[in-house]
This record gives C-alpha cells, structure tokens and sequence, in this order.
C-alpha cells in the first residue's frame, strides 16, 4: 500500500465531484455519507501504508511515489544545472504521523459535523469545501517537495477561506464590525503575507540547491552547499510563511476571527490540522534550521511569546470559541517554540495531542452552541453540567489534558516541550512557556466553569430547552476523549517508566527529523533528579492555575470583577486585544487605502484624462469636418469641379 | 477647314455652360441633361482632335463616351423616378439623407 500514497489526497476528491455534481440531488444523509465514507477510505489506506512503512527499517522508513514530471525548469540550479519538479509523494515517519492524525480526527469531526450541520443551509456546499480541504491538507502533508506542499499550503487556505465565510451573509463581530464574509477574506489576505514568503524562500532553495524534493535539499545542506547567511535566509522566509499559516506573532490576527465558520470547521481547520502546516513543515525542514541557529532562535522566541501573548488575551475573551482560538495560538506558540530549541519531536508530539484534545474542545463548544440554539457568550452559559452530561464529561477530559494533568496526553507533550527548552540552555524560553502553562490552565477551567457550573446566567427559555447532542455529535467526543487520555503514552519519558526506554514516538519519528537537540531524543542522559523536579513545576503551575480558577469562578462569586476592577488598565488592555487590529488598521490599512486612493485618483485623472484627450480631439475634428457634409449635391459638385480644376493647373503649370 | 481652336472654343463654352447648369439647376432632371452637355463637350473635344491627329484612336473614345451617356441617362432617369415616388419632388436640395 505505500505505493498508493497518492491516491490518499486523491479520495477525498471523489467526494468533492460526487458531493459537487449531485449534491442537492442525494439528500443530506447520502451526501453525509459520501463526505464521510471518502475520508473513512482515505483514513483506512493511511493505517494500511503506515503499517507497511513500520514493518521496513528505521533508516529505510522513507517510500516515494511520483505521478510524473510536472515542471521540466530548465537550468535554473547552481552551475546551470536543469532542474526538474515532480508531482511526487512522500511518506516518512513525520508524514505518517500527519496523515493518521488529519484523516483520524478529520474523519471524527466529518461525522460530528452530519450532526451539527443537519439544520443548516448549504449542507453540500459545507462538505464539498470539507474533502476538498481534506484532500489539500493530505497533499499538503504528504507532498515529495516544496512545491506539492506548497499546492497543499494554498489549498487548504482556500477552503479555510470559504469555510470562514461559509455564512457570508451573517454578521459575525460586533467590535470591529466584521462579517463572516470579512473574516474569511482578513484570514486569506493575512496568509498571503506569509506566503509570499515562503514562496521567496522557495526560489532561493531551487538556485541553490537545484531542487525542490526535501531529501535533496536537506542533502544539500547537510553537505554544506549554500552560504550560512543564505541558509539563515531561507530559514527565516520559510518561517514568515509558518507564521501565517499556523497564527504566530505578528501575523496571528486572522485566526480568532476565523471562528466566523462553523465550529466543526474551526476544530478541524483552525485547531487540528491546518494551523498546524506551519509546525509540520519547520519540523520537515529541520536539517535545514539545525544549520541555521540563529533562525532557530528567532523561531523559539516568536513560539514562546506567542504563546504568552495569546494566553492573556485568551483570559478575558468572552465568546467560548474565541476562547479556544486563543489558546490555539497559544499551544502553537508552544509547537514553535519546541522546534527553535531543537525538541522537534517534542514539536510534533504535541502537535499530535493537541489536535486530539483542542479538536475535542471545539467539538464540545460546538454541542454547547448547539444545544443553547446557537449562544456563544459564557457570560451567558453556566449550569450545563447536568443537561449535557456527555459533553460536560468529555470537555472536562480535554481541558484537564490541555491544562497538563497527569497522566493525560497533553501532560506528556507540554513536559516535554518545557524540558527540551530547560536543557537546551533556555531558560528564559522555559519561564515563558511555564507561565504560560499555568495561565492555559487558568483560562481554561474559568472557561470550564463558566460553561459548566453554577447557576444558568443567560436566556431561561434557552437553558430551559438545553438538550444533550445526537449520537452522531457525542460519538466523536467519545472517541476524543479517549485519544485526549491515551493520546500521550506514546511518548512516556524514561523517568516516569522506571528507567525503561519506553518512547516509542521519538524512536519511531528519528529518522525523520535533525537530531539537533540530544534530549529531544530521549536519551536518558540527563540528570533525572532535575528532570524530575521540572516536572512537578510544571505540574505545580498547572494545578496553581486551576486553583486560581476554581477560587475566581467557584468559590468566590464576583471575585473576578472585582479584580478586573482593580486591574482595570491590565483587563481593557487584555479585553481589547492589545489594540492589534486596531494598530494595524492605523499602520497598515490606512496608508493602504490613502495609496489605494492615490492611485485610483490618478487612474481616473491622469491616465483616463489621457485617453479622453484623444477622443476629445478626434471628436472636434469630426465636429469641424461635418460641416462639409451639407447633403446638397451642388456642393459636392462644386467641390468636385474645384478640385479637377485644381489637378489640371497642377499638371498644366499654368 | 474651320478653325480647330474655335471648335475648341465652342467645346470648352459648352461644358462650362454645362457645368454651371449641374452647379446651379435645382431640378434632377436638368442636373442630367446638363451633365449630358458637358459629355457632348467633351465628345466634340475629342473628334477635334482626331482630326488634327489623324488616327481613330480619339474616335473609339467618342463612342465609347456616348455609350456611357445612354447608360447614364437611363439609370439616372430611373434613379430620378425613384427619388420622386419616395419624396415627391425631384429637387435635389430636397434630398439630403446623408447630411450630419
């Protein structure tokens, strides 16, 4: 089966032709089941080609598959070498992990999502975008080169922007005005930005290197073609691409108000998979950044802020998916900043987890949302607990996880993202991201409880009328759940497992990925008394963050307000955003739009004046020639006979 | 032998006579019969000169002109009763389709 690598992005296109073409024709449940059962078949081919991949040997662990030659380039490589660009496939142990991650959770949020979406208009529509995003994000992964990724890369960021803007004609933000139809195009328009980027970064690989194929490049690199500065270059266009695919300082703005589509869409899109491309791709370019230290820097530094940054602002949010975006950005500030201290596997370990469990969250707030009738203020929630006992049970599950309680998935990943930044030397990374830990614990349980506890603050008839989801929706976050608790035992260090060498997930990804960093190993060479201590620090900060919000938004009603209240330039600073889009809108979008102006005024005057002077002098010449145009015959006549006589005493010199 | 030149005289006096007719006259018809003047004109022109030549060359010509007059005068006529059933009148001031 790894020679059908290919046709794994292919199956999910058969459902958008089917879906596309007969759509309206098959009624909501034959086009469910078509959406479903593609990605089911594509899920099903993935665990067939993995399993055949873990039967080779770890250093053979790398199958390829072409389906020809798509671009014959010419000598464009150093030395005026020809270059070629196939459409080829790759699966390797970090696409293999990619692949069962976007076709599992993919598949669960597809059925979840038969449920959620059962009332609303465009059912075909929504799963005709759904496989083409699911094809796109599988060509994306499993892509030979840069450029089939980059295919992938421009693919799935259609369909998040028609999956934003899905309710194009719904207003979706009251403080910036924004309707759902804006908040797709700010998403397109903002991964532009990073893509353009990475697009330079791509060409300035193809002269170097002469290609695109990863292995050649990363072969490249490894035997030292191409300067140190151009290397650094190329890492960090690469990263400005990342930055926007997968929300990072200072390109993140677009992902909360992504949230605009619906949440079946948010948990896949702009959760689970596609945010995290960015990951996906610097942990696939790892041999390139191991030789570009000081890009790696600049990647951990943006990681770690970012998932400062989002964490606060993910505080005071008020809307429970805005909420989870924040944390997104958070955790995949967290991804970043495991990749620039070398923890790659760390990177993609939690990467792995955190779409079990943020998918999970998101597929919970989508119950909440869809059993309140479509609320989305907590403000507004509370006392859910006993009414959707399902869904309560399997939010609690993920957002222990999220938060970084043992033994769930995300305990294991955080730890060993703060542990590869401790021993790599950075310090100052860890105490960020350690801070930032127990702020995701924080704003997640004040989410939990929000939601979940106390007395129903908003409409009576609503939570009157609050209803658990059908089994097509509860099912998935069964499954979730289960994926949130066992999701990380994968990945056990040796301390917890008494020494043994039981981290099947850094063995099975090594091949794969720079062995920049030794501990992202697994080596059990460090001082395990440290390690330990660590640990229970994390552990620590995360239970000090759930007690502070059990304490805020359980125990002492009004404390919260009272503490907004007191830190009030802290809380409208945090409430606002940090005026981001606003700055934006002052240091980008207005000059934007004077220049904008500028040159649709010389448009209209300049170069539309030039060509209306034109016109208007053939139209006084026609004005003055017309008067030769009497309609008297005689005149004609006369002119006739005055020209004759003009020819004659020409020729005659008379 | 009569003078030449005062054939040619009477020649040229006649096409101008002609020429005035189409420049001045208003009615169709004259317009035509005017213009046939001025062929006649030219007709004499030329057997003048085949005279002073003494070739037939000039001679075909003159036939061939008064062929042209008898086509002319016949579509032309036809022409004329055409403009008259469509507008009533045969003066050519009245015709003025093609002005701007």
């Amino acid at each position: 089966m790894t020679k059908l690598i290919w046709l794994i992005p292919i199956l999910p296109l058969l459902g958008v032709a089917l879906n596309g073409t007969l759509g309206k024709r098959l009624g909501k449940r034959g086009v469910g089941t078509i959406a479903c059962g593609v990605v089911l078949a594509a899920f099903l081919l993935s665990c067939g080609a993995v399993w055949e991949l873990s039967q080779l040997a770890p250093d053979d662990r790398h199958v390829t598959a072409s389906l020809g030659t798509w671009l014959p380039l010419g000598p464009v490589g150093p030395g005026g070498a020809l270059a070629t660009i196939d459409w080829g496939f790759a699966l390797d142990p970090l696409s293999a992990v990619m692949i069962l991650v976007v076709t599992g959770v993919g598949f669960l949020i597809h059925v979840y999502a038969t449920g959620y979406m059962a009332h609303e208009e465009g059912f075909a529509r929504f799963f005709v975008y759904m496989n083409l995003f699911m094809s796109m994000m599988l060509t994306l992964v499993l892509g030979g080169n840069l450029l089939v990724t980059f295919v992938g890369w421009e693919g799935v960021g259609l369909c998040s922007y028609l999956l934003i803007g899905f309710f194009y004609d719904r207003p979706f933000d009251a403080r910036t005005g924004l309707s759902c139809a804006d908040a797709g195009r700010k998403a397109f328009i903002v991964n532009r930005i990073g893509d353009f980027a990475f697009v330079i970064g791509m060409l300035y690989l193809l002269t170097t290197f002469g290609t695109l194929d990863y292995r050649g490049v990363l072969d490249g690199v490894a035997s030292g073609t191409g300067s140190q500065a151009m290397l650094v270059a190329v890492a960090l266009l690469l990263f400005v691409g990342a930055c926007g695919k997968s929300a990072q300082i200072p390109l993140y703005v677009w992902l909360p108000d992504a949230m605009a589509g619906p949440t079946p869409v948010s948990a896949l899109i702009h959760a689970a998979t596609m945010v995290t491309a960015g990951v996906y791709m610097v942990t696939r370019m790892s041999g390139l950044y191991a030789h570009a230290p000081e890009a790696m820097a600049v990647v951990a530094v943006v990681g770690a802020a970012t998932a400062l940054f989002a964490a606060t602002m993910g505080i005071t949010a008020t809307d429970i998916k805005k909420v989870l975006a924040y944390s997104t950005v958070s955790q995949l500030g967290y991804m970043f900043a495991a990749a620039g201290v070398g923890a790659w596997t760390a990177a993609i370990f939690h990467l792995m987890t955190h779409a079990f469990f943020k998918a999970l969250l998101f597929l919970g707030a989508g119950s909440v949302i869809h059993g309140l009738g479509g609320e989305q203020d907590i403000t507004k929630m509370g006392g859910l607990k006993s009414k959707m006992p399902v869904t309560f049970a399997t939010f609690m599950t993920a957002t222990l996880a999220i938060s970084g309680i043992v033994p769930l998935a995300g305990f294991f990943s955080k730890d060993e993202i703060l542990w590869g930044a401790f021993s790599s030397g950075h310090r100052v990374v860890w105490a960020v991201l350690a801070l930032a830990a127990g702020l995701t614990a924080f704003y997640m349980f004040r989410l939990t409880f929000l939601v979940f506890y106390g007395e129903p603050r908003g409409d009576r008839h609503a939570w009157d009328h609050a209803h658990e989801s059908p089994r097509s929706m509860t099912l998935p976050l069964v499954i979730l759940s289960i994926l949130s608790i066992v999701g990380g035992w994968v990945g056990i260090p040796a301390l917890l497992a008494g020494g043994r060498d039981v981290n099947v997930f850094h063995h099975w990804l090594a091949p794969a990925v720079a062995g920049a960093h030794a501990e992202a190993e697994g080596g059990a060479s460090h001082a395990a008394s440290t390690e330990g201590l660590l640990m229970a620090a994390a552990l620590g900060v995360a239970l000090a963050g759930i007690g502070l919000a059990s304490v805020l938004y359980r125990a002492r009603k009004g404390a919260a307000d009272r503490i907004a209240a007191s830190f009030r330039p802290v809380y409208v600073l945090w409430r606002n955003l940090y005026w981001v889009d606003e700055l934006y809108e002052a240091v980008v979008l207005r000059p934007f739009y004077a220049l904008s102006r500028f040159f649709s005024a010389f448009d209209r005057l300049v170069v539309d004046g030039l060509v209306n002077v034109a016109g208007i002098f053939v139209d006084i010449t026609g004005q003055v020639l017309k008067l030769f145009q009497t309609g008297y015959v005689r005149n004609y006549a006369l002119l006739f006979l005055m020209g004759v006589v003009a020819i004659l005493v020409y020729f005659a010199r008379l | 032998m009569i003078d030449p030149r005062l054939v040619l005289i009477l020649s040229t006096v006649l096409f101008a006579l002609g020429a005035v007719g189409v420049l001045l006259r208003r009615g169709a018809i004259s317009i035509l019969m005017c213009v046939e003047l001025m062929l006649n004109a030219a007709n004499l022109a030329f057997i003048t000169f085949a005279r002073l030549r003494g070739g037939p060359e000039a001679q075909i010509y003159v036939f061939f002109v008064m062929t042209l007059a008898a086509a002319e005068a016949a579509a032309g006529l036809a022409i004329v009763i055409a403009l008259f059933r469509l507008k009533g009148t045969t003066d050519v001031d009245e015709i003025n389709l093609l002005k701007w």
